[in-house]
């Protein structure tokens, strides 16, 4: 093997079942999303219509939504990065604090693997993929809760489906102002370069 | 070349250990969707209110995207929905009776019309209070066409091509249940079911068909659209569907 100057270092950032377990995750919550949007504004549900496919689609997307994360305990390295998600040092809070003053300086947002926010936004998102679910369900099997549940249920279906779609543009909006981030769930493979400004002390 | 790095991906470093505020947030936002379904009622009303004062001086219309933000949905159960005039839109009123006949808009316009007010109640929780339903009575097209003794139930049919709903005679010749032209003192528009739909006062409003085309007298009740996926066929509002809403009619 030769080193060549414009090759940069790379470094392993996800496993291959890591990425896969984002990318069916991905592209269930996209369906879900989608389908969702087509129920619910009604220039697209004019446009769309079929609406007992459109919610077909949306219950099934939307019960397999937590099927890649626990498929993907059988990974020792999900179970690790999942771990690292959990735990928060002393630097998160640096991290947040610098991230609430809009203090953007490399030296001033100190991460492991993760940053807090990265943190926050995996735990929270896990959170309310769940609550989602649950009152989906309680929306789907009409005569099994009580009535009043049922309205109820609705209504933070709603209103969480709002709440997770700002969050989620957010999110997908990070992605695309980082290529190299990107790249890191594409291939696997950060520069190392990258990993040192980002993630000082993720390879400590 | 590549440097591989197996730490931070094979197993944790120590520096990672620290305080799980990752469960915490998790677990916190369970709760918080657990304790968001039992104060929804108090807080759906608060914002019903807010949202509903909020619409009225909106230009933008943007409020009508938000949850509960007032007033009708659009839902269509088919891929697209021709569009139907004065010139080209006909209703036809056959099955087991002695006089079939076809109505064109102007016919039915000429006839005398009936005006309620009313709420209008959907089957997944959105409500319009009242809304004014202005068109024929439905009992006097049936009792025009002449219906048989044999018939037992009125089966509607959409010209979106899908839709389908259904009533039993007496419900159907009861006086709170028109052929709909106008809605809000308005023609009704393309979206909202136009240029005729069904008004079923007392029901969810899946029974108030869209884009009506066709009364058949049938001798027994054949299931709707919906009806056929799970909801109740007498769909009093209030009664059925394991709801509890406050009657519209």
């Amino acid at each position: 093997m030769s080193l060549r100057a414009d090759t940069p270092v790379t470094v392993r950032r996800f496993s291959r079942a890591e990425r896969w377990v984002h990318r069916t995750t991905a592209a269930l919550m996209g369906v879900c999303v989608l389908t969702a949007a087509c129920l619910y504004v009604p220039q697209l549900a004019e446009l769309v219509g079929r609406r007992a496919l459109v919610v077909t689609l949306h219950i099934w997307a939307g019960l397999a939504l937590p099927v890649p994360v626990l498929a993907g305990l059988v990974s020792r390295a999900f179970r690790a990065d999942l771990g690292h998600l959990n735990r928060f040092g002393p630097h998160d809070r640096t991290w947040l604090r610098a991230a609430l003053h809009r203090d953007k300086r490399p030296a001033s947002r100190p991460a492991g693997k993760f940053n807090a926010g990265q943190k926050i936004y995996a735990s929270w998102i896990a959170g309310a993929t769940l609550v989602m679910l649950g009152t989906g369900l309680m929306m789907w099997f009409t005569h099994l809760t009580p009535l009043l549940w049922r309205t109820s249920a609705t209504f933070v279906h709603d209103w969480l489906a709002l709440t997770i779609g700002i969050v989620l543009a957010g999110h997908i909006g990070m992605a695309l102002a980082d290529p190299e981030s990107r790249k890191g769930m594409r291939t696997g493979r950060v520069t190392r370069e990258w990993a040192d400004r980002e993630h000082p002390l993720w390879r400590r | 070349m590549n440097e591989d790095v197996p730490e931070g991906v094979k197993e944790g470093p120590p520096a990672e250990r620290g305080t799980p505020v990752g469960r915490r947030v998790f677990l916190g936002t369970l709760a918080l969707g657990a304790l968001g379904v039992v104060a929804a009622p108090p807080l759906q009303r608060g914002l019903e209110g807010f949202l509903g004062s909020a619409a009225d001086k909106d230009p933008t219309g943007l409020t009508g995207l938000l949850p509960n933000g007032g007033g009708f949905r659009y839902y269509s159960v088919a891929s697209s929905v021709p569009r139907k005039n004065a010139d080209t839109y006909r209703l036809t009123v056959d099955g087991l009776v002695d006089r079939p006949t076809t109505y064109t808009l102007a016919d039915l316009e000429a006839l005398p019309q009936t005006r309620l007010v009313r709420d209008v109640q959907c089957v997944t929780g959105w409500r319009v209070p009242d809304t004014p339903f202005e068109g024929v009575r439905l009992s006097r097209l049936l009792d025009a066409a002449g219906v048989r003794p044999t018939a037992k139930a009125v089966r509607f049919t959409c010209f979106d091509g899908t839709y389908t709903e259904s009533l039993t005679l007496a419900q159907a010749r009861r006086a709170d249940v028109l052929v709909a032209l106008r809605m809000q003192d308005k023609d009704l528009g393309h979206a909202h079911g136009g240029p005729v739909r069904l008004y079923v006062a007392p029901m969810y409003f899946y029974k108030s068909a869209k884009w009506l085309s066709g009364i058949t007298l049938t001798d027994e009740v054949r299931p709707g659209y919906w009806e056929k996926r799970g909801y109740d066929i007498d769909a009093w509002v209030g009664r059925s569907n394991g709801r509890d809403d406050e009657p519209t009619s």
